[in-house]
Order: structure tokens, then C-alpha cells, then sequence
């Protein structure tokens, strides 16, 4: 009846564990009761859970991005603490296979649900808003695919109190992660989790390819698309490209666990080196899919802040695009140890070292940029720099393991944990961080406390150099990454540095969580100028703060590049606007009630409760055909309506 | 505080030239498509690489009947040709033609999922399922996908022309038939290649 769920499934000997569920049991309590007290559920079901707005699912993927980094990083905080004290004759506060869960859980939830959500978050926010597009070209689509991520990461973090997670890593080699080496519903919670999710993030890329190449406003050709459009362009691509590698990458192993096939065993014919090509040829693409748009975040802080155009701006389309094709060519360089031979690590070591060649031009544009301009050192701007040194440093570890000799030698340690680190928290991280304060009065129509803004980012830029850097030396003296305890005494001076620094982003982060709180309250103080806050130059600012549902009233006419600058720049004669008719999307319960049927039938599978899979199956069907005989989806917004809008929101602002 | 802000309109008379509904509709299906498709070329790359590893069990010559595979493929070649038939009687709004070249897309599609089916439990009854060996582990995963999407694609049609029936061609239903016609097409691209590659190259050379 119930597959292999029992109450032993539940953790109850082990406190930590517990305490944390407690916790978040007792978090997840009181905000149902103030929701309950406020009188706020239709409210939230209209306004939030049911929205097809783009910008709204933008901030409840921001959101969901901001939950998971706290928890990612308490696993992040615990490995730190681990090895503090493991060391020699001590055994630290977590048993190896606890460690293990939280390591492979660490990485699990870092990329999948923080980075990727908080990427997709803003790109969802504002890519519409920066072409003048009204909403994204499926909107429903795009409910969703938030919520089907929304279900992954639920069904993820349901593995920390019923089960255990995957002890095998964020990527889940084989044969490990088959049936014999990994017999317990780890690995499942793993699969059926980035399944659903995988799946959620392919339909968004489905959808921001389409809005972007058909929905720009009149008068923007690509040629006039701002630059972070274009990386959302080229990320959103690669997620079409390399997505459905992931999915079937999955299934195959699925397969192999629950039918008994051989893709990957040992026996059988299998092939688990084919598992670690085929999960690299999205996992290298996957890279790109998040730094892209990271880059495309900082061109914008640049030049805005800079008050300049973007320097290069064909040279920064041309490399953004070269880095999406090269994406595809680079998989190999993460197991040159496979054995291929010289000639094809050779090539593959030469194709991840021309990756360099573009992205260089990106920081000598960025460079120029600044250069000559009157740069405002506002927090984005110093999340920007931080990006360009530290990213800078991280790039250039990546090409010296590019070298495969060099490769065979720190392949496994961690001089590697350290570079990707690097690179993504100095990359993606601190983009994620630059475009949400940036964006940010967009979004909700006031700024972010600049000066906790500011302090929170020195946390997080010394904390990283302290907990990053000693794990090149690391890496060097011969530690290798996933220990749960070593006996070397050399080495712990070093990772009792590395505690210091991630009790530094700690702060960063506590000092983040400070700032969104002092924020809203004085709210008021901090919404002088929102429409344009930072006197910038693309579309997106050129509308309310926040924007009306139909984001622009009348489309808007691009005549080149930076088109709001230009708008500001000549004489604006007060004209008579007449509006047309507005089509807008109704809200859909449709990703609501899908992500809960995936949360259902995912866990009926994790557990083997196969009739609880199939149920949830055939009502995602039934929910399907009955959601496609509503035709209505669109109600009109009439000129009369329009106008008041806009009179209300000019007063408001 | 009236002044009105900057903003950079286009007026409706300077001709808002944005595509249909239809048209963008039709290039996102098209684009998932291609997603599609990569999910094939994985599941193909696959059986590429374990074509070889059957384990000491049977291999694609003892067990493939390309008699078989040709008759399912004259039944999906068929159903896309009346597919084809279907849409062009739909953009001309003729219902009888449309109702009837969509019926045979679905009971050719339905011919073809049981001479595959039945082929399935030949083969696993023959003791060549999909847990003897890795060959044929990607042998019944890429074809299987392939028979899925089929299943979708006829539960998909059967819920599409009972609205049909009741509703005629609304924009909705014509937007799906455009959807429906490239998504049966597509298959029909990928039976080709799994019908090349996995029975005649497998199975004869």
C-alpha cells in the first residue's frame, strides 16, 4: 500500500535533523496562521498563487531563489564547521553519511534551486518590460514552470525529514547511484525532484525564446535589443538545447532503478562513463545558462551607473553568442582522468581555453565602459567590481585546469571546488545580488537600503577571498574535495580560515535579510523617484514603479539603442494619448494545481507507491483536458480603463 | 505633481505590426519541438553507444523483423499524410474533410502503437526485455519514447475533436490543429531515422 514508506522513515534519532524540521515546521505554522489572522488567502490565491503576470512569477521565483540560498547555505556553513573540527583524532559533529546528504545536497539545491530560479526569476521580470512586450508570449506556460520548480524543490527539502537525500554527489554518478551501491530513496528524492523541475525550466526556455524573437516592441530589431535581453536570449537557448539531454539523462537512470535496465551498471553492458558525457553536455551548457545572464545584468549596471552607452556593444553580442556555441564543445574538460588520450583531452582542452577569448572582451568592454564615465559607486556597481576581479581570478584557474596535465593533478580537489566556486558565487551570485538591487524598485516601487546593501556586499566579497582562497592552497597540498574527516594537521590552519570566511557571508547574508526587513518598513522614505531611481537607459524604466499589468500602455516605438535615454534627451511635448484596447490573460490555477499533482506523484514514486504515481498522472491528464475547454483565457482592458490606471498611477508616483 | 513623465510611446497609427496570437503560438510549439527533438538525438546517442553491449544475449539481427517495422512505418507515414490532408481542409474550413483526415491520422496512429506493442511482448516474451542488456535497455527506452509521444499524440487528437465537434473551427482549435499537425509530423521525422538506424542499419547491415 505504502511502497517502502514506514515511520522509520522519519529521522527521529537524529537531532539535528530534527530540530531544523521543528523549525521549519513551526516557520511554516506561523505565516499559515498570519495569513489565516491577516484575512489574506484570497488575496494570495488571486494576487499570487493563481498570476500569470510575468513580473509577479519573476519575484515568486526571486523569492523561492532567496529561501533556497539560506538553505543551501546553512548546508555550505555545516561542511565548513565539519571540517573545522574533524580533524586528526577529532571526528567533528556529523556522521559520514549524514555529511554525505549534505554535500550532495548542497550543490543539488545551490544550482538547481537558487541560482537557476533566481536567473529565471529576473530574467522573467525583465526581459518582458526591457523589448516592451506586455507579458511573456505563454503566459500560463510560465505559471507553470514556476510552479513545477516550485515542486522540485519542495519535494527536495521533504527529503530532509521523511527519507534521506542522495549520498552521491550533486550529479549522481553511476554506478553509485544505482540500486545495488545506493538502495535507499536518496538518490529517487535526487531524480524525480530535478525531473519535475527540469521540466518546468525547459518550458520557460520554450517561452522566453519565443517572447523574445517575437514579441519585441515595434522598431526594436535585434540589432537594438538591450544586451541583457540578448543573454537572456542566449542562456534561454542553451536551457532549450541542453534541458532535455538532462531529462533524458535522468530517465535513463530512473530506468535503470526502477526496471532493472542497464544503461549504467556494471553488469549487464552498462556504461557509466556514458552517464558522466551525457549529464557534462548539459552540465557544461548549464554554466553558461547562468553566468550569461549575469553578464547581461552587469552591462546594464555598467552603462547606467556609468552613465555612458555600453562600450562594445556589437563586440558584446558577438562574444555572447560565441560563448553559446561553445558551450556545446567544452563537456570533456570535467573528466579528462576518463582516459580519453592525449588527442581528444588536447582538443578539448583548447576549445575550453578559447571560452577565455570572449569572455575577456566582455571585461575589457565593461572596462572601457567605466572608463571615462562618472561612475556612481552604488551597491550594484560594487557588486560589479567585485564580479570583474574576482571572476577574473576564478576564470584563470579554470584555464590553467584547462591544461590537461595540470588537470590530472587537481582533478577531484579542492584547488577545483575553489575555482567553480569562483567563479559562480563571484559570477552568477554577485550578478544575482547586482540585478536585484537594481531591479528591485522596478519590481515593488522603492529602493533597497544602500547602506546595508553596501556593508552586506563587503561581508560577502572578504568572506568569499577568506573562504575560498585557502582551498586553492588546499587543493595544492593534496586535500580532496567531499571529506568528511582527514588526519593531515597541515591542513587545518587553512580551513579554519575557510570557517572564518563563510562566517563572513553569513553576516553578508545576515545583513541582506536586514536590509529587505528595514527596508519595507521605511519603505516611504525610499520610493523618491522610483519610476527611474537610477536615471538609466533601457525601457524597463520608462514605465510605473511597479508596472501595471499591461506593463506599458501604449507600446513603445524604438528608434535605437538605450531607447529610454534617447527619449529623455529631446523634448517631451505633452501629448493626447489614445489608448487601444488591451487583451489580458485571466489567472490559471492550471500551475498551481500541476505543481501539487507533481509533488503527489512524485513522491508516490520516490517511495514506490506506484498507484499514488499513476493517480497523480492520470489527474494531471484529466486537469489538462478540462483546463483546454475554457477558450476565454484573455479579458479586455478598455481605453477608458486604461486611462484611469495610468492618471491613478501618476499621481501614486 | 502631474508632470508627466517621460515615456517612449508608439502610437496605434505608426502601426503596431505585432504577430498573431496564432503565428506565435505555432513558433513556441516549434521551438519545443526542437527541444524534442534533442531529447531523441540523446536517447539515440545512447543506443549508438550500447548498441554493441548485449550482454551475451540476443543482438539487433536476431531479433529485429524489419517486416514489421515497415508496416508501422506505411501506417505513421500514412496518418501524416492525412494529417496533411486535414490541415489544408481546415485553413479552408471545410469540417467534413478536416473530422475525417484527423480520424484516420488517429486510427493509423493507433495501428501503429499495436504493431508495436505487440512487437514489445514478442520480444520480452522471447526472453529479449529490457532488462537482458544494455542494448536492449536503449533499445526499448528510444523506441518506447517515440510509441509515448504517439500515445500523447492521440490523446491529445481525441480530446481536440470532441471540441471540434462541438465548437468548429475557433481560434483556439484551429491553433492546436497547427500545433497537433507539426507535433505529428515530427514524430513522423523521428520514426524515420529510429526506422533507419535501429531496424534496417541494426537489423540487415
Amino acid at each position: 500500500m505504502f511502497g517502502k514508506l514506514t515511520l522509520q522513515a522519519i529521522p527521529f534519532d537524529q537531532p539535528i535533523i530534527m530540530g531544523t524540521c521543528m523549525v521549519i515546521i513551526i516557520g511554516i505554522l506561523a505565516i499559515l496562521g498570519l495569513i489565516t489572522y491577516k484575512r489574506k488567502w484570497t488575496w494570495l490565491w488571486t494576487e499570487w498563487l493563481t498570476t500569470v503576470d510575468h513580473k509577479r512569477i519573476g519575484i515568486m521565483y526571486t523569492l523561492l531563489a532567496m529561501v533556497m540560498l539560506l538553505r543551501g547555505f546553512s548546508d555550505a556553513i555545516m561542511m565548513r564547521s565539519q571540517q573545522a573540527l574533524a580533524s586528526g583524532n577529532a571526528h567533528g559533529f556529523l556522521p559520514p553519511e549524514h555529511y554525505d546528504q549534505i554535500f550532495s545536497a548542497h550543490g543539488t539545491i545551490m544550482i538547481f534551486f537558487m541560482a537557476m530560479p533566481f536567473v529565471v526569476g529576473l530574467m522573467n521580470f525583465v526581459v518582458p518590460l526591457q523589448i516592451g512586450a506586455r507579458d511573456v508570449a505563454f503566459p500560463v506556460l510560465n505559471s507553470v514552470s514556476f510552479w513545477l520548480t516550485a515542486a522540485g524543490a519542495l519535494l527536495i527539502n521533504i527529503s530532509l525529514g521523511v527519507g534521506e537525500f542522495a549520498r552521491t554527489g550533486w550529479l549522481a554518478y553511476p554506478p553509485l547511484s544505482e540500486l545495488p551501491f545506493s538502495p535507499g530513496v536518496g538518490v529517487d528524492y535526487y531524480l524525480w525532484s530535478l525531473q519535475i523541475s527540469g521540466v518546468g525550466t525547459l518550458l520557460s526556455g520554450v517561452n522566453l525564446v519565443t517572447t523574445i524573437l517575437k514579441l519585441r516592441a515595434p522598431g526594436m530589431t535585434l540589432s537594438k535589443m538591450p544586451v541583457f535581453s540578448w543573454t537572456a536570449l542566449a542562456a534561454n537557448m542553451l536551457i532549450v538545447a541542453a534541458f532535455p539531454v538532462l531529462t533524458a539523462t535522468f530517465a535513463m537512470l530512473l530506468l535503470d532503478r526502477y526496471l532493472g535496465m542497464h544503461f549504467f551498471t556494471n553488469d549487464g553492458g552498462g556504461n557509466p562513463m556514458m552517464y558522466i558525457n551525457l549529464i557534462w553536455s548539459w552540465g557544461h551548457p548549464e554554466v553558461y545558462i547562468l553566468i550569461l545572464p549575469a553578464f547581461g545584468i552587469f552591462s546594464e549596471v555598467i552603462a547606467t551607473f556609468s552613465r555612458k552607452p555600453l562600450f562594445g556593444y556589437r563586440s558584446m553580442v558577438v562574444a555572447t553568442m560565441a560563448i553559446t556555441l561553445l558551450a556545446f564543445t567544452t563537456w570533456l574538460h570535467h573528466f579528462f582522468t576518463m582516459g580519453s588520450g592525449a588527442d581528444v583531452n588536447g582538443f578539448f582542452g583548447v576549445t575550453t581555453m578559447v571560452i577565455a577569448i570572449p569572455t575577456g572582451v566582455k571585461i575589457f568592454n565593461w572596462l572601457f565602459t567605466m572608463y571615462g564615465g562618472r561612475v556612481r559607486f552604488t551597491s550594484p556597481v560594487l557588486w560589479t567590481i567585485g564580479f570583474m576581479v574576482t571572476f577574473t581570478i576564478g576564470g584563470m584557474t579554470g584555464v590553467l585546469m584547462a591544461v590537461p596535465p595540470a588537470d590530472f593533478v587537481l582533478h577531484n580537489s579542492l584547488f577545483l571546488i575553489a575555482h567553480f566556486h569562483n567563479v559562480i558565487i563571484g559570477g552568477v551570485v554577485f550578478g544575482c545580488f547586482a540585478g536585484l538591487t537594481y531591479w528591485f524598485p522596478k519590481a515593488f516601487g522603492f529602493r533597497l537600503h544602500e547602506g546595508l546593501g553596501k556593508a552586506a556586499f563587503w561581508f560577502w566579497f572578504v568572506g568569499f577571498y577568506l573562504a575560498f582562497m585557502p582551498l586553492y592552497v588546499l587543493g595544492f597540498m593534496g586535500m580532496t574535495r567531499r571529506m568528511n574527516h582527514y588526519d593531515d594537521p597541515a591542513w587545518l590552519p587553512y580551513l579554519l580560515v575557510a570557517e572564518c570566511g563563510a562566517v563572513c557571508i553569513l553576516v553578508g547574508i545576515l545583513l541582506q535579510v536586514a536590509q529587505l526587513v528595514w527596508s519595507i518598513r521605511k519603505r516611504d522614505q525610499l520610493s523618491v523617484d522610483a519610476r527611474d531611481p537610477w536615471d538609466a537607459r533601457t525601457l524597463e524604466w520608462s514605465t510605473t514603479s511597479p508596472p501595471p499589468a499591461y506593463n506599458f500602455a501604449l507600446l513603445p516605438k524604438v528608434e535605437g539603442l538605450d531607447a529610454y535615454w534617447e527619449a529623455k534627451q529631446g523634448v517631451n511635448a505633452p501629448m493626447h494619448k489614445n489608448y487601444e484596447p488591451i487583451d489580458i490573460p485571466k489567472n490559471s490555477g492550471l500551475g498551481f494545481f500541476t505543481s501539487f499533482l507533481a509533488v503527489v506523484g512524485g513522491f508516490g514514486m520516490i517511495w514506490h507507491i506506484v498507484w499514488m504515481g499513476v493517480l497523480a498522472l492520470f489527474a494531471f491528464l484529466v486537469l489538462l483536458a478540462w483546463w483546454s475547454w475554457d477558450e476565454h483565457d484573455e479579458y479586455e482592458l478598455k481605453p477608458s480603463d486604461i486611462a484611469r490606471l495610468e492618471r491613478a498611477s501618476l499621481l501614486t508616483s | 505633481m502631474s508632470v508627466e513623465a517621460v515615456t517612449v510611446d508608439a502610437y496605434p497609427e505608426e502601426g503596431a505590426v505585432l504577430p498573431t496570437r496564432q503565428h506565435v503560438t505555432g513558433f513556441g510549439f516549434y521551438v519545443y519541438l526542437l527541444s524534442d527533438g534533442i531529447l531523441f538525438a540523446a536517447l539515440f546517442a545512447a543506443f549508438a553507444v550500447l548498441h554493441g553491449a548485449t550482454d551475451g544475449g540476443p543482438d539487433s539481427h536476431a531479433l529485429f523483423s524489419a517486416r514489421n517495422a515497415f508496416i508501422e512505418t506505411a501506417c505513421l507515414l500514412t496518418s501524416s499524410f492525412t494529417c496533411g490532408i486535414a490541415m489544408l481542409a481546415c485553413d479552408r474550413r471545410n469540417r467534413f474533410v478536416t473530422l475525417v483526415g484527423f480520424l484516420l491520422t488517429g486510427v493509423l496512429g493507433a495501428m501503429f502503437l499495436t504493431l508495436e506493442v505487440r512487437e514489445f511482448s514478442d520480444l520480452i516474451a522471447r526472453g529479449a526485455g529490457p532488462d537482458r542488456s544494455a542494448f536492449l535497455s536503449s533499445f526499448f527506452t528510444l523506441v518506447s519514447t517515440h510509441g509515448i509521444h504517439v500515445t500523447c499524440g492521440l490523446l491529445w487528437l481525441t480530446v481536440l475533436l470532441v471540441q471540434f465537434l462541438g465548437r468548429g473551427f475557433t481560434p483556439a482549435i484551429t491553433r492546436r490543429f497547427l500545433c497537433f499537425s507539426l507535433f505529428w509530423h515530427v514524430l513522423d521525422i523521428v520514426w524515420i531515422a529510429l526506422f533507419t538506424f535501429v531496424y534496417l542499419i541494426g537489423g540487415y547491415l
